[in-house]
């Protein structure tokens, strides 16, 4: 864990009831309903949930890549002064790369296959910088060097084909650091690597954050990777923040049965393999409409009468620092109803 | 790039390769397929038993096949050609065509590329607009008209009533270039329209598919201005396949797609010279202009191939793997 991290100083970015709704054909879509959180300086913050979660809309639209005729986004996204919801396009442009930088999931399409990597290297860095194309492209090698690319020099003139998986999401994490940023957005930056690529993705972004103090958001479906970098944790179901806390209090002290029931389904190595690994019943919510109440309560065997109404993200044990979630039952009874066959786990249904 | 040049020379093979076939299909349907005399064929419908017997004798109509085919690839590429209607070298009048046709092509293939991608460009950045719905009628419309009917009309309303422009005919670049550009302005329009139709909607529909990519998102969230993202990562990528089809189009263009407008515009040009010899039955004329055809469209296919080498590096990747 960073050190740097300390509770509660000036939060860096601050996310004040953002939701964002799409019209589809089908109707509108829900993908975001009032989520809230700050990043602080120096901190990794993870946010995990399933797909369709609604974490990596909101990923996008802190930096207004979500905007279009067809999103409508309300809340508030605060950075250094500026409101990133109701920013101009010219406002936004002068962030993205320069203070508020993002990786994706597929490395395999995140770069345009046209272009030299370094040219795409050296045309963010022109984007925001006065700069002779020689000393763009000295900076270019310079940080596909420190992220691990062998042979910078070279490798700067290579096309994306010319790489393979691990080393474009390095570039990607190389051109997204190109102006230091203070935040770093990653978007499942791992998913599409295999294991021991993703491991060394992980090391390299903990590596920036610890040297730089860089602020990282990261999302993913993944609690290892969660478990392995975060400073906290947002966990995410049906575009609503369902618990936040310490890294330690979402994996040792988990509140929300959704939560419980996403430790539940990881394997671990340290306790004999169970017959059947367990699973969370039921689908996802359709986000067209939402269940009313507490959302995962289709999916929850705990759930009782007072679950119709929709429980609200705040602190409910005598000693929370900042560790919230949304379920009724009283923080005694959760510790009862998630001990399951000796670990932690969503129990079966009732 | 040693890739490149490996790249090019394969082509090159292909190509002469592609050729001969095309050589050899051009003299099986031409002088073996159609039952029937091929030296009454080629002298026409008023060759007398005398012409019949010097055809025979100068094709080598008795000889084997393979042997057929060579003489009649010699008389091609040597020139020797002769029309035996009005006993004129075809290759001279295919040399006389050809500076009409390519100034009628290129100067159609301009017009029709450049505003084919302006309009489709404007229709994809604008899509669901108005403005997108205006072009897209304007290009369903020039889709649909038929080169003949809008030649006569723009003959008939804008040369002939308005006075607008000459009634068809062609100056020489080298005697006048104003009066060449002047006679060739309703013809390249003629020529144009279809394509440009086509294109700006084929355009449109790559735009629209290329702004969902990654790297676009990636574009954007580098923080680059919305005209770079749209010019240097949409139109750019967009624009592959819109050039493999200027290649083609234009190859199919000069080898045989303007003998309507070169008709209708009474523009002496290879085009006029093969519809003439259509309507006369003429054989020779027509052996050479098929030829000629397939050239050009060989020829353009090889430089699309090329071209679209250089602009996606991933295509060179084959030549390493082959």
């Amino acid at each position: 864990m960073n050190p740097s991290a300390r509770p509660n100083p000036e939060p860096l970015l601050s996310v004040e009831d953002m939701r964002v709704r799409f019209a589809t054909e089908d109707g509108v879509v829900h993908a975001v309903d009032g989520v809230s959180f700050d990043l602080r300086p120096g901190e990794i913050l993870g946010i995990v949930g399933e797909s369709g979660s609604g974490k990596s809309v909101t990923a996008q639209t802190l930096m207004g890549l979500t905007r279009s005729p067809n999103a409508s986004i309300s809340g508030s996204v605060r950075f250094h002064g500026t409101d990133l919801v109701t920013a101009s396009e010219e406002q936004l442009q002068s962030i993205r790369g320069r203070e508020i930088s993002m990786v994706f999931q597929d490395p395999m399409t995140s770069l345009n296959p046209v272009y030299r990597v370094g040219a795409q290297i050296i045309e963010q860095i022109e984007a925001h910088k006065e700069i002779g194309d020689d000393e763009a492209k000295e900076r270019a090698v310079e940080l596909l060097a420190s992220v691990g690319i062998p042979n910078a020099k070279e490798r700067v003139d290579n096309y994306p084909y010319e790489f393979s998986g691990g080393m474009r999401q390095r570039a990607m994490i190389a051109m997204a650091l190109a102006l230091e940023p203070r935040i770093l957005i990653a978007d499942e930056p791992t998913t599409a690597l295999d294991v021991t690529i993703q491991a060394q993705i992980m090391a390299l972004i903990q590596r920036l954050n610890e040297e730089r103090g860089l602020a990282v958001i990261l999302i993913t479906h993944d609690l290892g990777v969660i478990a392995e970098v975060a400073d906290r944790v947002l966990v995410m179901y049906a575009g609503q923040i369902v618990e936040e806390g310490s890294l330690d209090d979402i994996f040792y002290d988990p509140q929300h049965p959704y939560t419980w029931g996403l430790l539940g389904s990881l394997t671990r190595l340290d306790q004999p393999p169970p017959d059947r690994l367990p699973q969370i019943g039921g689908q996802p919510p359709s986000l067209l409409a939402p269940p009313g109440g507490c959302r995962f309560r289709p999916r929850c065997p705990h759930a009782f009468e007072k679950c119709t109404e929709l429980p609200a993200l705040e602190e409910r044990l005598p000693a929370a620092n900042s560790h919230a979630d949304r379920c009724w039952l009283e923080p005694s009874e959760k510790r009862e109803k998630r001990e399951v066959e000796g670990r932690i786990g969503l129990g079966a249904p009732a | 790039m040693e890739g490149m040049g490996q790249f090019i020379l394969r082509r090159l093979i292909g190509m002469v390769a592609v050729l001969f076939a095309i050589s050899v299909l051009v003299f099986l349907i031409f002088n073996v397929i159609p039952n029937s005399d091929p030296a009454q064929r080629i002298g026409g419908k008023n060759a007398n038993e005398q012409l019949i017997n010097r055809i025979n004798e100068d094709w080598g109509f008795n000889d084997p096949l393979p042997e057929q085919y060579v003489t009649m690839m010699k008389k091609v590429f040597t020139g020797d050609l002769v029309s035996y209607q009005n006993q004129r070298n075809v290759l001279d009048q295919i040399e006389k065509g050809i500076p009409v046709t390519f100034s009628l092509c290129i100067g159609a293939g301009i017009i029709w590329f450049v505003l084919g991608v302006v309009f489709g460009y404007l229709s994809a950045i604008r899509a669901g607009r108005a403005t997108d719905r205006a072009l897209t009628i304007l290009a369903l419309i020039g889709i649909s008209l038929p080169v003949f009917w809008l030649g006569e009309m723009l003959l008939y309303y804008v040369a002939n009533k308005a006075g607008l422009f000459p009634l068809g005919d062609y100056v020489k670049f080298t005697e006048d270039p104003l009066q060449w550009a002047n006679h060739l302005i309703l013809p390249w329009f003629t020529l144009s329209v279809l394509f440009i139709g086509f294109y700006s909607r084929l355009l449109r529909s790559n735009m629209l598919d290329v702004m969902d990519e990654d790297y676009v998102r990636t574009a954007r969230a580098k923080g680059l201005p919305e005209r770079q993202v749209r010019l240097k990562h949409v139109l750019r990528n967009s624009l592959i396949p819109i050039i493999t089809l200027f290649g083609l189009d234009f190859g199919a263009v000069i080898g045989g797609g303007a003998i309507l407008t070169e008709t209708v515009y009474n523009l002496p040009g290879v085009g006029l010279y093969a519809g003439q010899s259509v309507a006369s039955l003429d054989l020779p004329p027509l052996i050479a202009v098929t030829m000629f055809g397939a050239f050009f469209i060989v020829l353009l296919n090889t430089i699309v191939d090329i071209a679209y080498a250089y602009l996606d590096p991933r295509i060179r990747l084959g030549t390493q793997a082959a």
